[in-house]
């Protein structure tokens, strides 16, 4: 790993030349290590921050430029240019483009069609998000009360923000069918012709060809997750649960950040505030990704050093022992090794007939002891992965620099720590982050392992029931599950989650001595 | 004489390297037995187990003291063999769409530079960042509204493993990067199109990451938790086996329940551990391949 790197970055603590460094003391050089990390994170938030600065900025220039264009195309323009501002596919069908014409044409129709039936109402109920909930009569006839059903909010949120999608999309053909009027009057003018319907389904097998491959999966992408995303933000600001369902009981509406404030207010009403329970799982959270993800990285590392270790047979034998247990569904075996650990459990009922404890251990029932126990089971579940990807990266690493190292008279520590530590740190860099954030939201373990036990009674009177053990998003999952399903406070702490990944992925990327330019592949 | 000395000084030296390193491997083999049991033990538990007939219930020891095929028998008189069936079909449906969708994605994302391709890919690591179980709040509601969810969970299911599984391209992306582009360009310069490239070229070359993501893809639903809860919300027709014998080791249930639970993970167990032994090799490339690009 190149040390030099943390030296360029500027900041408020004393930089050491190279040479400089050499010279310090071990404990100097781990502590110089430590501050230079932690002096780049500003340097790293406000490059981040720069970025999206600078993201902005672009965004509003291509608006304005876009404009121009628009403009100039119709004062330039000659008549099928300027009836296609109105009719999309204009321009296209006068000149022969019957296909493309059509489509254009089509897709307008469509889009008239469905904002005159149905978006404009959707769009138009947004602000209020329904003006009538369910109302009860009672029925003079039957003698029951009948529920009618109005406004639906929940419908109203999605469709209207389904429409927003659709507006856009519009636009952006809009401006294509534009864009094209221009080319094809360029084009024309050059004396060249102009594609043929035969040519565009033949272009979208060839220079087109990656248009088709993607269509497929980002029409997913778009409709199952960013559409849900945009929608569970959304819900951060009303006050959608399960007595306001927007149908069967109660509409729901928009509340402002009222959400945010409680969330983050310190004054809780009676028992532990919203932002003390909070913080409590956001620690425990952080806590335990790291311990999650570095006693694996290093047990798994030692795993398959030991394994790759020169005179060892049966390498294969030892390696499909460990990756077996990755093929084994984890509900089975962490269900399983659950209750291993309970308190009537195989391992207590094993101690206690030896004669080892008098006692049942309190696996799951301490707080302590249940914190430290997932991180020992987590252990267990994660070495074989690591172990499969550090042999690989292990057996990369150049044999002549330990042979010349022994040379010199290195012992096997120092091998490690001087060959091959910095070596793995350097190509599994990207590995640890990521890894990192997946363990921050690391449900399966957790969840079938404790369902977030034991009770943590001073955290629970806030939100639902919080265990010690309990990660976000666990956390998260309990409060749409439960019998108050809070959707807007789960939509919250979502968001939360979110800035605390991204932030964590910002600052260590930043400060990452490598950040590895993917073209170097190829 | 000194000559005999010192050859006899370094042959000492000789055994004593010698020694040490039996020392040593002698060492890196308990260690090794060592971890292999604990990885084991809890595997050989539950076969055991499974064939407890005595009591159902959690018990000290592990070895039955009357064997038989008891559990097995019983599990065929709940909603296992439905939940198993769902499963098979989600994982074989899953398996095959899951697959082209990933090749779709990361083949393009490898091989194409198109506008745009930098931001999408940074927009979908973003949107990665988001905790993925808030989309099923939504999600829930309207496959409901499609008829896709309780006892008609598993066309519901399929569609939300496959539809966002673009957004996992990575480790494949990272394979077809490995692929020289010389091979695209010469095979342009005879006039052949990108469909070509694709049929003729690199998909006979990518074998190991097709099998890979078809493992992946296909061992996915027998672990899915949270979305199978959601979709199949408490209706037994609808659930995955994750599901249903989670309730099984409820509190009120764990007494009648346990030995026949050990019996279904056994039998789930069984498929999926004999597929990945199978294909084992194309597994460990992958994790490998992917892991190293990030």
């Amino acid at each position: 790993m190149d040390s030099g790197r943390f030296f360029e970055r500027g900041g408020p603590m004393i930089r050491y030349s190279d040479l400089e460094y050499l010279k310090l003391s071990k404990g100097k050089r781990f502590g110089y290590k430590i501050a230079s990390f932690f002096a780049s994170i500003p340097t790293a938030l406000k490059n981040g921050l720069l970025a999206i600065w600078r993201f902005l900025g672009t965004v509003f220039r291509g608006i304005g430029s876009e404009i121009k264009d628009l403009v100039n195309t119709f004062k330039e323009g000659d008549l099928p240019t300027r009836v296609s501002y109105l009719v999309m596919g204009f321009g296209n069908l006068c000149r022969g483009q019957i296909l493309r014409g059509l489509l254009f044409l089509l897709f307008e129709a469509v889009f008239i069609l469905y904002m005159v039936t149905a978006g404009g109402y959707w769009l138009g109920m947004l602000p209020s998000l329904g003006l009538q909930g369910p109302t009860k009569e009672l029925d003079p006839i039957l003698d029951v009360f009948v529920t009618t059903y109005h406004d639906n909010s929940f419908k109203i949120l999605l469709y209207g923000v389904l429409t927003i999608f659709f507006i856009i999309a519009f636009i952006y053909t809009w401006r294509l069918n534009i864009r094209q009027n221009k080319l094809a009057m360029q084009i024309l003018k050059s004396g060249k012709k102009l594609k043929s319907g035969k040519d565009d389904l033949r272009s979208l097998v060839d220079d087109q060809f990656h248009k088709t491959l993607l269509a497929l999966p980002l029409t997913g992408i778009i409709i199952f997750t960013v559409l849900p995303i945009v929608f569970m933000i959304l819900v951060a600001f009303t006050n959608y649960d399960g007595t306001h369902d927007g149908f069967n009981n109660n509409l729901f509406t928009w509340v402002g950040w009222q959400n945010f404030n409680t969330m983050l207010s310190w004054q809780g009403s009676g028992g532990q505030s919203y932002a003390a329970t909070f913080g409590e799982i956001l620690s425990w959270t952080l806590i335990w990704a790291f311990f999650a993800t570095f006693t694996n990285y290093f047990l798994g590392m030692m795993v398959a050093m030991l394994i790759n270790k020169r005179g060892i047979r049966l390498k294969k034998l030892w390696r499909t022992i460990l990756v077996v247990t990755i093929a084994i569904p984890q509900f089975i075996s962490l269900l399983y090794v659950s209750k291993m650990f309970a308190k009537n459990g195989i391992l207590n009922g094993f101690l206690l007939s030896m004669g080892w404890i008098q006692q049942a251990l309190p696996f799951w029932e301490d707080p302590t002891w249940a914190r430290i126990t997932v991180i020992v089971i987590n252990i267990w579940i994660g070495i074989p992965y690591l172990m499969l990807i550090t042999t690989g990266i292990l057996m990369n690493i150049p044999a002549d620099l330990y042979e010349s190292s022994r040379i010199d008279g290195a012992n096997a520590w120092q091998q490690y720590t001087k060959i091959t530590l910095p070596y793995m740190l350097f190509v599994t860099g990207p590995y640890l982050l990521t890894s990192f954030t997946s363990n921050m939201n690391n449900f399966n373990v957790i969840y079938l392992l404790t369902g977030g036990a034991p009770t943590n009674p001073a955290a629970s009177s806030a939100a639902g029931t919080v265990g010690y053990t309990d990660l976000l998003i666990t956390w998260l999952f309990k409060i749409t599950m439960g019998a108050e399903s809070q959707y807007y406070l789960a939509s919250v702490v979502g968001i939360l989650v979110f800035i605390v990944v991204a932030v964590i992925s910002l600052v260590v990327y930043g400060a990452m001595p490598s950040i590895k330019n993917e073209e170097d592949f190829q | 004489m000194s000559e005999s000395k010192t050859a006899a000084s370094s042959l000492k030296r000789h055994m004593g390297i010698q020694a040490s390193r039996r020392i040593g491997n002698t060492a890196a083999y308990i260690v090794l037995v060592l971890i292999s049991v604990i990885w084991l033990i809890p595997f050989v538990c539950i076969l055991l187990q499974s064939f407890r007939v005595e009591s159902t219930w959690q018990v000290g020891y592990v070895i039955p003291q009357q064997w038989g095929l008891d559990n097995y028998r019983n599990l065929m008189n709940t909603d296992f063999p439905k939940w198993y069936l769902n499963t098979l079909i989600m994982a074989l449906v899953t398996a095959v769409l899951q697959t082209i969708i990933v090749l779709c994605m990361s083949y393009t994302l490898s091989r194409f530079r198109f506008k745009g391709r930098k931001f999408l890919m940074r927009f979908m690591l973003i949107l990665g960042m988001f905790p993925g179980m808030l989309t099923m709040i939504i999600l829930y509601r309207v496959l409901k509204d499609l008829g896709m969810t309780q006892a008609n969970a598993v066309p519901g299911l399929i569609l939300v493993y496959i539809a966002s599984s673009g957004m996992g391209y990575y480790v494949s992306k990272g394979f077809f990067d490995t692929i020289p582009k010389s091979l695209d360009e010469a095979a342009r310069i005879d006039g052949a199109t990108r469909f070509q490239i694709l049929k003729k070229i690199i998909l006979p070359l990518s074998k190991p990451i097709v099998i890979y993501t078809v493992l992946t893809a296909f061992m996915g639903p027998w672990g899915d938790y949270v979305f199978a809860r959601y979709v199949s919300f408490g209706t037994s027709a609808g659930m995955n086996v994750a599901v249903g014998m989670y309730n099984w080791l409820n509190k009120d249930q764990i007494s009648s329940y346990y030995t026949m639970f050990c019996a279904g993970g056994v039998l789930v167990a069984i498929p999926v551990t004999a597929l990945f032994l199978w294909l084992q090799k194309y597994y460990v490339e992958g994790v490998t391949g992917g892991a190293v690009k990030g």
